[in-house]
C-alpha cells in the first residue's frame, strides 16, 4: 500500500547503505583498473608510467594464460560435480536414521572447519607423500610403486583435495532441504507402487533443486579463487600444470613485485568471474525465483 | 582543595607519565622465524639491561611473507619497521635506491673489519655497509659416512662432481628406499633455482652475459640441466620436483638420503635431536669440475635500517647489540657454541672453542669460496653467487624454476626448458629495458 511519497522516503532511507556498498566496490576496481594500465614495478621506482594495454596483452600472450584459465575452470566444474553428486548421495545417506546419527553428522561435516591451508598441507604429507604417506604405504604394501600424486597428476589432487573440503558445506545445505521433504508423500508413493529410484528421480531431486542450485553458486564464487591449497601443495607447478589465475596473480604482485600486471590479471579474473557468474544464473538461476 | 586545583594536578601526572613515555624509544624489528632469531629473541634482557630506554616489538614472520611485507613496506614508503631483517639478494637493489641507512658509523667495538670479506662485499654498496650480518651461509654436500664405507668409498674433502654422481650411484639402494642424492626440485627463485644458479656457476654457466643478454641457449646451461636431472632421475627420491629445503631435511633426518648438498646452516640440524643418522654424517664442500669454481651459494640474513625510519639512533643501538662479537659470547655462554648464528665473523673461527664444532671447518671453507662479486667462470654484470641482484630476478628465476621443475617431473626434456627460458628470460629483460 505504498504511496508515492512513502516510496521516496524509503529510496532516501535506504541510499547511505546503498551509496556505502558502491563506494566499497567501485573504489578498489577503479584503483586495479588504473594501476593495470601502468608500468608499476615496486622494485623499479621513478620509472612509473602508462603503457596502454601492455600489461593485459603480457597475460594474454603469456604461454601459462591459457593453462591457468583451463586449470580455474577444471577447478571449479570438477569440485561442483564431485560435492553435489557425493553431496546428495551423503545427504541421503545421513538422513536414514541411525544409531548415534548426532555424531556421525558432526564426524561428516567437520572437514569444512579445518583451515584450507592446513587441509591441504595433511593430505600433502600425510598422504600423498612418495616416502612418507599412508597413499604411498597402502601402495608399497600391495607391492606397487607409489604414485605420485602431486608431480603425476597435480590438477587431480587439488581438486580433490578442495572437494574434501567442500563436501561437507554441500552435504549440510541438502541435508537441510531433505529433512524438509514431507515424508507422508513418499510413503503414499512408494505405497502407489513407485520404485526406489523413481521417488529419487522424480520428488526427491526436484525437490531439492533449489538447494544444489544454492550449493553451486555459492561454491562458485569461492573456488573461482581458491588459491591456499595450491600454494601450500604444488606450488602452480610442475611447471605450470596447476597453475590457475589467482595463482599467477599471485606470482606476478608477490613474487615479481609487479603491481601493474597483477592488476591487469585481477582485471581479467573480474572479466572471467562475471561471465561463469552470468552463465551460471541464466542456466540454474530461475531456480531460486521458484 | 578546591575542584580547579585538583583538576591541574591530576593533569601534571598525566604530564609527567607522558614524558616518562616519550623517554623510551620503541622499535618495530621485522623478522624471520628462522631458529637463530628465535633464541635473539630469548636474549633480549641483556639488551634492556644495556639499553633501558629503548623497547623492541617483534615483528617475527615466515621467509616468504617477510619478504613480501618489508618491499611492499620499504617500495611504498610504509615506514612500519625500523629494522628489517633482509638477505644479500635485497641488500644491492634497496641500496641502489638509497633505501637503506649506512652502518659505518656503528661504534667502534662493533668492529666491522671483523665481518667475513666474503659476506661484507655482499651487504656493501659504493663504500658503505647497508646491512649488518646476524648469520651467513654456504652451501656444501652432507653425506652418509655409514653407507659410503658400506660402499666401500670415500668422499674427498673437495670432491668433484663427477665423484658425487659416483657416490649416488654405489648408495642408491631402492628397495630399502634410500636414494643415493637429495637435491632441491621445487620451483622457486629461492629454492631449485638457488641451487640450480650455483651449481651452473661450477659449470662454467652465466645467467647473462656482459650485455645483459640471456644464456640458456649456451652449451654450460645444457650441460648442467642435463648433469642435474641425469643424477636425480637415476638415484634421487621420487616426487623429487616438489622437495625444497624443508623436504630434503626431512628426508635426510629420516636416512632416506645417501648425500644432500644444501644451506651449511643445515648441517646444526643433521647431526642434531631430530636426526636419526646425527651420528654418521659427514661434510665436504659443495662440488666442482675443475673450472675454478665451486658450486656453492653464498646468503646472510641480515639487519638494516630503512631510509624512513625515524629512530635511526635506536635501530643503531639494537644492530651492534644483535650482530657484535658479544652477542656471539652471549649466545656461546648460555646455549652452548654450537647454537651461535655461524658465518659472520673471522674472529669466531679462530676460537679454539668453536673449532670443536663438527661442522666449523667445512661452514668457513665454503663461505671464503664463494665470491659474491666475481662469482662466475666468465665475466658478468651482476653481483651475487645463486642470484643476480637485479629487480627482475626473483620473477624471473621463479617462472625459469618451473620450467627446471616441470623437466625433473619429467613433463618436459632438458631442451624444451631451456629454450622457453631463453625466450622468457629475453623477453623479460627486453620488458624491463636491459636490452
Amino acid at each position: 500500500m505504498s504511496t508515492h511519497s512513502s516510496r521516496t522516503a524509503g529510496r532516501l532511507m535506504v541510499s547511505p547503505s546503498v551509496i556505502v556498498l558502491f563506494i566499497w566496490m567501485v573504489v578498489p576496481l577503479a584503483i586495479t583498473i588504473f594501476f593495470s594500465f601502468r608500468f608499476y614495478r615496486l622494485l623499479s621506482p621513478g620509472r612509473e608510467r602508462w603503457v596502454g594495454f601492455d600489461n593485459y596483452a603480457w597475460f594474454l600472450n603469456s604461454p601459462d594464460f591459457w593453462v591457468a584459465i583451463l586449470n580455474t575452470l577444471l577447478l571449479v566444474i570438477g569440485v561442483l560435480i564431485i560435492t553435489v553428486v557425493f553431496g546428495i548421495l551423503i545427504a541421503l545417506l545421513i538422513d536414514q536414521p541411525v544409531w548415534g546419527q548426532g555424531i556421525l553428522r558432526i564426524l561428516v561435516i567437520s572437514p569444512f572447519f579445518v583451515m584450507p591451508p592446513v587441509a591441504a598441507s595433511i593430505w600433502e604429507n600425510l598422504f600423498m607423500h612418495p616416502q612418507n604417506g599412508l597413499l604411498a604405504a597402502a601402495s608399497r604394501g600391495l607391492g606397487q610403486e607409489p604414485i605420485l600424486y602431486l608431480e603425476a597428476y597435480p590438477m587431480a589432487s587439488i581438486i580433490f583435495i578442495v572437494s574434501w573440503e567442500w563436501l561437507p558445506f554441500a552435504t549440510l545445505i541438502l541435508l537441510t532441504a531433505l529433512q524438509s521433504m514431507s515424508s507422508e508423500q513418499l510413503e503414499a508413493a512408494e505405497m502407489d507402487g513407485a520404485s526406489a529410484f523413481n521417488r529419487f528421480r522424480f520428488m526427491t531431486l526436484p525437490h531439492l533443486k533449489r538447494a544444489i542450485t544454492v550449493v553451486v553458486l555459492i561454491q562458485t564464487i569461492f573456488l573461482l579463487g581458491i588459491f591456499g591449497e595450491i600454494f601450500t601443495t604444488t606450488q602452480g607447478g610442475p611447471g605450470s600444470a596447476s597453475t590457475t589465475l589467482p595463482y599467477m596473480i599471485y606470482k606476478q604482485a608477490l613474487i615479481a613485485k609487479d603491481v601493474g600486471r597483477a592488476a591487469a590479471g585481477g582485471i581479467i579474473a573480474v572479466i572471467l568471474a562475471n561471465i561463469v557468474a552470468i552463465g551460471l544464473m541464466r542456466a540454474i538461476g530461475k531456480n531460486i525465483d521458484a | 582543595m578546591t575542584r580547579p586545583l585538583r583538576a591541574l594536578l591530576g593533569a601534571t601526572a598525566v604530564c609527567a607519565f607522558a614524558a616518562a613515555a616519550i623517554a623510551q624509544t620503541t622499535i618495530t624489528v621485522a623478522t624471520v622465524n628462522n631458529g637463530d632469531m628465535i633464541r635473539m629473541q630469548g636474549l633480549m634482557d641483556d639488551f634492556y639491561a644495556k639499553n633501558p630506554d629503548i623497547k623492541v616489538e617483534w615483528v617475527t614472520l615466515e621467509e616468504n611473507v617477510l619478504r613480501q611485507n618489508v618491499t611492499t613496506d620499504i617500495a611504498t614508503g610504509g615506514g612500519q619497521y625500523d629494522v628489517m631483517t633482509i638477505g644479500t639478494y635485497e641488500v644491492p637493489i634497496w641500496g641502489k635506491q638509497n633505501w637503506l641507512v649506512s652502518l659505518n658509523d656503528l661504534p667502534a667495538d662493533y668492529d666491522a673489519g671483523d665481518i667475513l670479506p666474503a659476506i661484507a662485499g655482499g651487504l656493501t654498496v659504493d663504500g658503505n655497509l647497508l646491512a649488518a650480518p646476524f648469520y651467513g651461509e654456504s652451501s656444501m654436500v652432507m653425506y652418509r659416512k655409514d653407507l659410503m664405507e658400506k660402499a666401500g668409498m670415500a668422499m674427498p674433502d673437495a670432491p668433484t662432481w663427477a665423484d658425487i654422481e659416483k657416490a649416488a650411484a654405489a648408495m642408491t639402494d631402492k628397495d630399502a628406499g634410500i636414494y643415493g642424492v637429495c637435491l632441491r626440485g621445487k620451483a622457486g627463485w629461492g629454492e631449485n633455482m638457488a641451487f640450480l644458479t650455483a651449481m651452473s656457476n661450477s659449470f662454467g654457466a652465466r645467467w647473462f652475459d656482459e650485455n645483459w643478454v640471456a644464456q640458456f641457449d649456451q652449451p654450460e646451461w645444457k650441460a648442467t640441466l642435463d648433469f642435474y636431472l641425469n643424477l636425480m632421475t637415476n638415484y634421487g627420491p621420487p616426487g623429487a620436483s616438489g622437495n625444497g629445503f624443508n623436504e630434503n631435511l626431512t628426508l635426510f633426518n629420516q636416512g632416506k638420503c645417501g648425500m644432500w648438498i644444501d644451506a651449511t646452516v643445515a648441517a646444526s640440524f643433521v647431526t642434531g635431536k631430530d636426526s636419526t643418522v646425527a651420528d654418521s654424517v659427514g661434510f665436504a664442500l659443495a662440488p666442482d669440475n675443475g673450472l675454478g669454481k665451486r658450486g656453492n651459494w653464498l646468503w646472510a640474513w641480515s639487519l638494516a635500517i630503512p631510509s624512513s625510519s625515524k629512530k635511526q639512533d635506536a635501530a643503531k643501538a639494537f644492530i651492534n647489540w644483535a650482530t657484535n662479537k658479544d652477542y656471539l659470547a652471549l649466545v656461546a655462554s648460555k646455549e652452548g657454541w654450537a647454537n651461535v648464528p655461524p658465518g659472520t665473523r673471522t674472529s669466531l673461527y679462530s676460537n679454539a672453542e668453536y673449532a670443536k664444532v663438527p661442522f666449523a671447518k667445512m661452514t668457513i671453507d665454503s663461505i671464503n669460496s664463494a665470491d659474491p662479486t666475481n662469482p662466475t667462470v666468465k665475466p658478468v654484470p651482476y653481483v651475487g653467487v645463486q642470484f643476480v641482484a637485479i629487480p627482475e630476478f626473483a620473477g624471473i628465476a621463479t617462472s625459469v624454476g618451473e620450467l627446471f621443475s616441470a623437466a625433473l617431473a619429467g613433463q618436459m626434456t632438458a631442451d624444451e626448458a631451456l629454450a622457453k627460458a631463453q625466450t622468457l628470460t629475453a623477453d623479460e629483460m627486453k620488458a624491463a629495458g636491459y636490452n
